[in-house]
């Protein structure tokens, strides 16, 4: 449903914000609707309001597609702002979870619990994966020291290696046990088997976009610096660790419930800060918002393209953000040196 | 950057002290000195490591002979062989990639040249189902992965390094992104295997050294031989190079051109080696790291063999380990990425991304 426009009167050049941020928000309600009514069953406004299936369309609204619909809503919000969190700690536009091997560690994490504790509660399990999640976000900072600040590129590429490295001993391990098909089941992102009860750890990734948000310009102030942060009486050690424990732990609980979603992070804070500039506190309610509509768009349209099968949602979120990357890679050829 | 710790580290080590000794024309006086100033001398380290690679080829090849020694010798100078031609293709291709990106903890793997692999090889098994892939030509397919990594690496370059100056890293990138482009639809593909075509697909996953085809192996020799004759009257020019770009073209290099040159070289070595034996991430970062350090001088007419001669102990000595005194044999590939992989981990966290 598009919002008609102002008409053709000459405005300014770019386009209102708050006629954006109307859009975003109407463009997500208008989704998550249309995303609680796709499905193999039978379910329309119609017949829940009809009694004639005896409430069977309610029962899978509830069990199924509302939660389905919330987690994707969560899982995008939220991996938008570890994403931003991340770029602002290090200060460079190319980072975000899956490019610095804080996914692959997260992943290796939850891997060691699969094969020591299989029964293991899936808290414990999440737990596991946020612990392994800190290491590789501590181990990728610890890096991104000795890099020089204007060789902006190359702190993603030495990220990605680090996660080619975790991720090859991820796999190797999975190989030699023969748990490689079971591991890209979970791994690879997809909502296809999110149930009521299968998705409540998301409510934590939500209290960690809450910190965010109080938090949100310290990061913008450690990202120039230890002195510098310290001289503006800053607790430089104590918003890192804050900064670190945000991104694992929204890493470790999306990993456990949807699997790795690829570029998301990374694609939408970028997008954002090309509309509103570059002012963190303002930016984080508007990368929720785009994550969110980015995702459950994606989500649809995993689920309508080869109806009535799914599409793994990583296929295309990993298209659609690579394209996207690439054009922001592009974009800007000067300062990318 | 190789260049500021590396070139001072080479200068104020024992080569300096025997140059200045040199120079001044105080021969040194005692055996040791002698001793100390040959070992100084790249060449001797590099005629060392040559004797030890010797020794490790006889020794696996005359020692533990079960039935007549004439068919152990021709099954096991293939399995060398083999070695020979990844070890080379590895130890030059990463060397030669440090000294483009100016930066030793990179491999030329980050390019995506693994889910090119993956891609082919699960797309045959989907459609052609395991046991079609199977029996599939095998010099078809090696050509197949060849002709569509070498592509993509051209078209990359091409892209990237038309009209506008751009930088190596921002290709590189580009590189990855498309790379995990193709990733997701290998994924994909393999998420509707069944269970046996999927085990069919990861074993072509893993690099294995077990005896590949005669013809292939003979093939990526050749071209693997190429390359090498290709970089031989480059030797002085990645000298200049690997003190950085700006100075490289202050000294009247044609940067642009001898990058693009090294980079095929680099695709051809990398992609016919892959096709044969599959993928080889971080086996090139231990060897070319060892290199640096063996040998003590970053001239690459030094470098080079030395990473090839370091990457066959790596294999010859392991197969010896892994064979005679653990007892398996088929987990060499495997092995040696791991290590790769740890060995990157530390080298990461010693000295940083540089």
């Amino acid at each position: 449903m598009a919002t008609p426009l102002v008409e053709s009167t000459p405005t300014q050049a770019r386009p209102s914000r708050t006629w954006v941020g109307v859009l975003i928000s109407a463009g997500l309600v208008v989704l998550m609707v249309t995303s609680l009514f796709i499905g193999v069953s039978d379910v329309t406004p119609a017949s829940l309001l009809s009694a004639d299936d005896g409430g069977r369309a309610g029962f899978l609204l509830v069990v199924s597609r509302i939660p389905r619909t919330v987690a994707v809503v969560l899982v995008g919000a939220s991996l938008g702002i570890a994403g931003l969190i991340m770029q602002m700690m290090v200060r460079n536009r190319f980072v975000e979870p899956s490019t610095t091997g804080v996914t692959e560690f997260a992943t290796l994490g939850m891997l060691g619990t699969i094969i020591l504790t299989p029964g293991m509660p899936v808290m414990g399990k999440a737990a596991v994966a946020a612990a392994f999640g800190l290491f590789g976000t501590w181990l990728f900072l610890q890096v991104v020291k000795a890099i020089p600040v204007r060789q902006l590129v190359l702190v993603p590429l030495v990220g990605i290696m680090l996660g080619g490295v975790v991720g090859a001993i991820t796999s190797f391990i999975a190989y030699r046990l023969d748990l490689l098909q079971s591991l890209g089941q979970w791994s690879q992102g997809s909502f296809a088997s999110i149930m009521a009860e299968r998705y409540e750890y998301l409510w934590l990734a939500a209290v960690m976009v809450v910190i965010a948000w109080v938090a949100a310009d310290r990061f913008s102030v450690i990202g120039m610096g230890e002195d510098f942060a310290t001289n503006l009486g800053l607790n430089y050690r104590r918003v890192m660790a804050i900064g670190m424990i945000v991104i694992a732990v929204i890493t470790a609980c999306v990993l456990v419930t949807a699997g790795i979603v690829p570029f998301l992070g990374l694609v939408v804070p970028n997008v954002v800060s090309l509309i509103i500039g570059d002012n963190v506190r303002r930016a984080i309610p508007w990368v929720a918002g785009l994550g969110a509509v980015f995702i459950v768009a994606c989500d649809i349209l995993a689920r309508v393209l080869r109806f009535p099968y799914e599409i793994p949602l990583s296929v295309i979120v990993g298209v659609i953000g690579a394209a996207v990357f690439l054009w922001l890679l592009l974009r800007r050829r000067s300062r990318a040196h | 950057m190789l260049t500021e710790s590396s070139t001072r580290s080479a200068g104020a080590g024992r080569a300096g002290d025997a140059e200045s000794a040199a120079h001044t024309g105080r021969l040194p006086a005692t055996a040791r000195g002698v001793l100390a100033s040959w070992w100084a001398c790249p060449a001797v380290r590099l005629g060392l490591l040559a004797t030890v690679v010797v020794a490790l080829v006889s020794l696996y090849f005359f020692t533990d002979v079960p039935g007549s020694l004439a068919f152990a010798l021709k099954i096991r100078s293939i399995t060398v062989l083999a070695m020979l031609v990844v070890a080379t293709a590895v130890g030059v291709s990463t060397v030669l990639f440090h000294t483009i990106t100016a930066n030793r903890i990179l491999t030329p793997s980050i390019m995506g040249f693994d889910a090119f692999y993956a891609l082919i090889a699960t797309a045959m098994v989907f459609f052609l189902g395991s046991a079609g892939f199977l029996t599939f030509d095998a010099l078809t397919l090696w050509a197949a992965q060849l002709v569509v990594m070498v592509a993509f690496s051209v078209f990359l370059f091409t892209w990237m390094f038309a009209g506008k100056r751009r930088s190596i890293h921002l290709m590189l990138l580009v590189g990855i992104v498309l790379g995990t482009f193709f990733r997701s639809f290998t994924e994909w593909m393999q998420r509707m295997l069944d269970p046996l075509d999927f085990q069919v697909v990861t074993d072509a996953m893993f690099a294995s050294l077990a005896r590949p085809d005669e013809t292939l192996l003979l093939l990526t020799g050749i071209l693997v031989l190429l390359g090498c004759a290709a970089v031989v009257p480059l030797l002085h020019t990645l000298d200049v190079l690997s003190l950085g770009e700006p100075v490289a073209v202050g000294l009247g290099v044609n940067h642009r051109r001898v990058v693009m040159m090294l980079f095929a070289i680099i695709a051809v070595m990398i992609a016919a080696s892959t096709a044969m034996v599959g993928p080889i991430l971080f086996f090139g970062l231990i060897v070319a790291n060892l290199a640096y350090s063996c040998v003590g001088s970053f001239r690459h007419r030094w470098t080079l063999p030395a990473a090839v001669g370091l990457g066959m102990v790596c294999l010859v000595g392991g197969q010896l380990l892994l064979e005679r005194v653990f007892g398996f044999g088929g987990a060499l590939a495997m092995i040696i990425e791991f290590a790769g992989g740890l060995f990157f981990l530390s080298l990461v966290l010693r000295k940083g991304a540089r």
